[in-house]
């Protein structure tokens, strides 16, 4: 009994622990962008990576995200001859929860599981050691190029998915569903605020910030060797998702909470 | 030219005692060698050099300037160039970027001269130009070790270290690599450390020998004086390699 008391008491400051340093790395992350040297070769690559790369996973589920929202809809509402409501909800749907939810938990499996991997086995081969040896801050030269380009690329990254998931949901209702397109698309547009597009892309930039964050803390605190760089990716995506899934109800509370 | 003075330093690692009281002078301009088994300390006595690992107790100077000294941080590391053992190349950068990245941090130099620069230290190890433009990862070990190498030597330091810099490496190539070394340290007229277990190698670079055992400096002298040596360990260091290279 006692044991166990004192095992929940471990665990529990230990991840306390690990949250002040998350939060102490993410600060001096923070920091660091506002100060020189820049890389702006490194930002470069890391927009590339980050915002290019990822556009075909995060447009593949967008689509399929509206197209399943659509024909999900219309099942629910024809229940209460309400079919026409489909198009608002997906364009609702879609902009404030599903598109950035979705393109976060996308992004973040794919970029938390490189970024780590790519810092924790720059850290065991000595490389970061060796930029050391050159002056050159690895805090400045890899994880200020990584959150700079989390944190612009994702907005765009959901503008995008916002753009395709809607059109997604278009074409499952003039194809599947019968419905004309010119109303369809009416009613998308009436049924649209700015509100809803902007909340969705302020999500996305706090995603990008988590997502790199995680992936840089974990790729430099990762144990040596090859089963250190493992672990290290696995913790970088399970605490990416989480993140991004915690941020989301955060700042969906703050934008249209009561 | 610098002076490198060892005082008395200890590092640990989780109760695990690597560096037990290193005591060690290295004079201006003295090509010195470090020898020791496998696992003894040698690579982290040159990490603590360089301030890599923060050391438990003692001190390291070089020239009057501390590693454990943060605010001369800068000027300190810019002293020092490294060969790491594992070669530590960006593997993001082509061979010829990592090279020319390593100049352009240290030292002002037009983009032009950089890449010429960057393009002579690469032959001078004996690289072939169809290799510039490759990745570290797609060449083969000992041409990463010679990139490496024209990485550390291209940046011009008061002090170069070398870790193990000739393992791995054909004889040729090891020749090659040794006169190399030997050659820039002459030139540039600086302090050199490097780290070997070939006494071949340490007779042909060095001034002085400093063997490692057990995290202390157990013998230091020149390298003709190793086997007139009274101590055990040298003494079983020495007869075990004249018997690999069939020497009496
Ligand atoms: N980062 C580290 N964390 C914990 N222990 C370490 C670390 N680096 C080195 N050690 C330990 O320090 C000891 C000395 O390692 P070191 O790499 O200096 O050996 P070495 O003398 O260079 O050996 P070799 O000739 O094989 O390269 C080893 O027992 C190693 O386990
Ligand atoms: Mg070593």
């Amino acid at each position: 009994m006692i044991r166990s008391v004192a095992t929940l008491g471990e665990y529990t400051l230990a991840s306390l622990r690990e949250m002040g340093r998350i939060s102490i790395f993410a600060a001096r992350g923070v920091v660091s962008c506002f100060f020189p040297p820049f890389f702006p070769g490194e930002i470069l690559k890391q927009l590339l990576a980050v915002g290019f790369y990822s556009l075909p996973i995060v447009g593949l589920t967008a689509l399929f995200a509206g197209m399943v929202l659509a024909l999900q809809m219309h099942v629910g509402f024809a229940r209460f001859n309400a079919e026409g409501a489909v198009a608002s909800v997906v364009v609702i749907g879609i902009t404030r929860e599903l598109g950035p939810v979705f393109a976060g938990l996308m992004v973040a499996g794919r970029l938390g599981s490189s970024i780590a991997a790519e810092i924790g086995s720059m850290k065991v081969s000595e490389q970061i050691d060796a930029l050391g040896t050159l002056l050159v801050d690895p805090l400045k030269f890899l994880v200020v190029p990584r959150i700079i380009a989390g944190v612009i690329m994702l907005p765009f990254l959901v503008l995008i998915a916002d753009i395709i998931g809607v059109m997604g949901g278009f074409l499952v209702s003039i194809t599947v569903l019968n419905f004309s397109s010119g109303t369809y698309l009416l009613q998308t547009v009436q049924s649209l605020q700015a509100i809803d597009v902007i909340s969705g892309l302020v999500k996305a930039s706090a995603f990008g910030f988590c997502i790199t964050t995680f992936g840089c803390y974990h790729g430099f605190s990762s144990d040596l060797g090859a089963r250190g760089v493992g672990r290290a990716t696995t913790s970088s995506v399970v605490s990416s998702c989480i993140g991004v899934l915690v941020f989301n109800y955060l700042l969906t509370a703050l934008f249209f909470g009561t | 030219m610098s002076k490198i003075i060892f005082e008395n330093v200890r590092k640990s690692f989780d109760r695990l005692d690597v560096l037990n009281g290193v005591s060690l002078e290295i004079e201006h301009g003295e090509t010195h060698i470090v020898v020791g088994m496998s696992g003894c300390g040698k690579s982290v006595l040159l990490k603590c050099l360089l301030g890599i690992f923060e050391i438990d107790s003692g001190d390291i100077l070089v020239d009057g300037m501390s590693a454990r000294n943060k605010s001369q941080r800068n000027d300190y590391l810019k002293k020092f160039s490294i060969l790491f053992q594992g070669n530590a190349l960006f593997d993001s950068m082509t061979i010829l970027e990592n090279v020319e990245f390593g100049i352009r941090q240290l030292r002002n130099i037009s983009p032009g001269q950089l890449k010429s620069i960057a393009c002579e230290k690469l032959l001078s190890v004996g690289l072939e130009e169809r290799v510039f433009n490759l990745y570290p990862a797609e060449i083969s070990g000992g041409m990463q070790k010679r990139a490496a190498l024209a990485r550390a030597i291209a940046l011009k330091p008061d002090v170069l270290l070398f870790d193990e810099p000739t393992s791995g490496l054909d004889p040729v190539t090891g020749g090659v690599i040794c006169n190399l070394l030997k050659d820039t340290v002459k030139k540039l007229g600086i302090t050199s450390v490097t780290i070997t277990h070939d006494l071949k190698v340490a007779e042909f670079l060095s001034d002085r020998v400093s063997m490692l055992n057990k995290g202390r400096v157990v013998w230091t002298g020149h390298a003709n004086d190793m086997k007139n040596c009274k101590n055990d360990f040298v003494e079983e260091f020495y007869q075990s390699s004249c018997a690999i290279l069939g020497r009496h």
